[in-house]
């Protein structure tokens, strides 16, 4: 049972960042229907730009995060204006095919850049974990949870409460439509990729301190991203969500009782369970945003 | 003189270990073909029925692992202490056993993400790769995970009557790749060029028609998934028993995107396509090696990608069909842009 509050713990803790991961990823698929390979090496591209800052120029681990998200959107805004708005019409497997050309220059970019040796980021909070009864939890990882979580709200109120999130959720739903009531279909693409790349690179620089910053990280969060998504829902926010704390817990549980080595395997799992029973994900309502 | 064109390219296939003096060239021919033969494959799915599978690198990692499994022998131990003992047998079987293996795992993979469709379909597919690999990675009893299967025996040709012949050296292994590599094209090519491969062409072209017309999408989806499945193991099972070395990072995604680079430059959905975009990207490595580092060059595959997409998008082979039917006079046209495959 004490074990099982600290996977539980632990589980709580992750799925944050998972659905950051999540929540970028199901916008940007919901919106611009792109499979976005690059979604992972955004994550990438967070972490690395909090040991840029943090460790190799010495500026502090908290100006290092702000600088990675907005790195993140700023990245994002330009890969959608360069690559994406030209193949607009373009049908979704050529997209997807060069969505992976990306991918391959932007982690071989970071392997040339970094090296293959993995980083790690020294934070400011105390080695000495906070312990609750049986539960210990270190303050780095309820710094990550608070802040992951705060994103989430962000993101929410932005998507429901702003004129940008409702000019978003009519293109999901009808793209000519929203446009003749003179929505601006460029401008809101770029700000979707913008806005999931930096969900992304956040959820980087957040889990950069807790693991270890290596080129080829961004692949698991690639395809754990795509599980988190496919178990919301398409474009579901909400769904991401909740897909972000399943697919911790799931994998905690696993890694906990099973065996650690297929703690990865969880995701693969729940990606081939989910499409073969319930290909509309598990809160799917009608597809729509929000 | 159209005829006799293929024969011109078979005898300067069949000609090179003959002149080619450099074993390294020689050593990067052989790794080319097998990797032609698993982009051959995976044109059959992605070029003629249109499905993205990008998880095609499971079939190459499941054929050369059988096909080694086979030939070394194995002793696990499943859960209630009931031990399974292989004995090994000789390579050519593991061959046979990696093809089988392959198609068999075709057929389940195919049967259950036929399902759905597009992008749904593409992630399931890298799903199932990533589980066969860390399937590979954990499985130790089996696959020596990260140790990775060593000593894997080279194939031994026995001649009724006239003895046998172990393929040690490179030249021999170069002819047993393109005899392989024949005999993979004439299956694909034939099998397109059949009912069976129109049919396949009808659903990527309007799968709603297809099916209106009473063509069974799903049963020539999973055909078409294991046939190509068959051929990704039989070029897996000729990797493990050239390098005589296989790990669990065969499997790694990197493997599936060198496949759909060669595929798509070459131009999918025909069949010179792979064997054009695998010769490029084999010797790519080549010819970049004296001034770039790997993660140089693999910018510039993902930077070539990029500019195939953009301004090739049916890719290399039907670019210049296109071009030679313009260039010679309409009243000589051997190839019409269309007539593919």
């Amino acid at each position: 049972m004490e074990q099982f509050l600290q996977h539980l713990a632990n589980a709580v803790i992750l799925g944050g960042t998972y659905a950051l991961l999540g929540i970028g990823l199901t916008i940007i698929f919901g919106i611009m229907r792109v499979v976005n390979f690059t979604h992972g090496e955004l994550y990438a591209f967070g972490a690395y730009v909090v040991y840029l800052v943090a460790a190799a120029l010495g500026l502090g681990f908290f100006l290092g995060l702000a600088v990675a998200v907005t790195a993140g959107v700023l990245l994002g805004a330009l890969m959608e204006i360069a690559l994406l708005r030209p193949m607009r019409n373009a049908d979704i497997d050529t997209v997807m095919l060069m969505m992976i050309g990306a991918w391959i220059i932007m982690q071989n970019s970071e392997l040339f850049v970094w090296g293959g040796v993995a980083k790690a980021i020294v934070t400011p909070f105390p080695e000495a974990p906070l312990v609750l009864g049986p539960v210990s939890i270190s303050w780095l990882r309820l710094f990550v949870l608070l802040i992951a979580l705060l994103l989430i709200v962000a993101t929410y109120l932005l998507i429901h409460r702003t004129r940008l999130g409702k000019a978003m959720r009519a293109t999901f739903q009808d793209r000519e439509t929203a446009a003749l009531m003179g929505v601006d279909i460029d401008a809101i693409h770029t700000a979707t990729f913008a806005i999931g790349s930096g969900l992304a690179a956040a959820a980087g620089a957040l889990l950069g301190p807790v693991f270890l910053v290596t080129p080829t990280m961004g692949d698991l969060a690639s395809l754990k991203a795509f599980a988190i998504v496919i178990l919301g829902g398409l474009g579901n926010i909400t769904g991401a969500t909740m897909g972000g704390f399943i697919l911790a817990l799931v994998e905690e549980i696993g890694a906990g009782y099973v065996s650690s080595g297929y703690r990865d395997a969880m995701g693969f799992l729940i990606i081939i369970v989910v499409m073969l029973f319930k290909p509309t994900g598990l809160f799917a309502r009608a597809e729509r945003i929000g | 003189m159209r005829r006799a064109l293929p024969a011109c390219w078979l005898l300067a296939i069949l000609s090179v270990p003959l002149w080619l003096q450099d074993q390294y060239i020689l050593h990067v021919l052989i790794t080319t073909g097998i990797f032609i033969i698993a982009a051959m494959s995976l044109n059959l799915l992605l070029g003629y029925t249109g499905q993205l599978s990008l998880g095609h690198v499971a079939f190459f990692g499941i054929g050369a692992y059988a096909s080694a499994l086979t030939t070394l022998g194995f002793d696990v131990e499943l859960l209630d202490g009931v031990h399974v003992v292989h004995r090994p047998w000789p390579a050519l079987s593991g061959l046979l056993v990696g093809v089988v293996v392959a198609a068999m795992s075709g057929y389940v993979i195919g049967r259950l993400s036929f399902k759905v469709r597009g992008a749904y379909f593409v992630i399931v597919s890298i799903s199932f790769a990533e589980v066969t690999r860390l399937v590979a990675l954990n499985w130790v009893g089996l696959t020596q995970g990260p140790l990775a299967l060593t000593n894997i025996p080279p194939f031994t040709l026995s001649f009724p009557g006239l003895g046998s012949y172990t393929l040690w050296d490179k030249a021999a292994y170069y002819y047993f790749v393109v005899a392989a590599g024949l005999l993979a094209y004439l299956v694909i090519s034939r099998l397109v060029g059949s009912r069976i491969g129109r049919a396949m062409i009808a659903l990527k072209e309007n799968e709603q028609l297809a099916s209106s017309l009473a063509i069974d999408v799903t049963r020539y989806l999973v055909l078409a998934a294991v046939v190509s499945a068959a051929v990704a193991g039989c070029a897996g099972s000729l990797y493990a028993h050239y390098l005589k070395i296989i790990d669990p990072d065969i499997f790694l995604f990197i493997y599936t995107v060198t496949m759909v680079i060669m595929v798509i430059t070459g131009g999918k959905g025909t069949l010179a396509g792979p064997i054009v975009g695998g010769l490029m990207f084999g010797f790519l490595p080549v010819i970049l090696r004296p001034f770039a580092a790997p993660a140089v060059q693999w910018i510039l595959y993902g930077a070539m990608m990029i500019v195939v997409v953009f301004a090739l998008p049916q890719g290399i082979v039907p670019a210049v069909k296109r071009w030679t039917a313009n260039w010679t006079s309409p009243g000589r046209v051997f190839c019409q842009p269309d007539d593919l495959p």
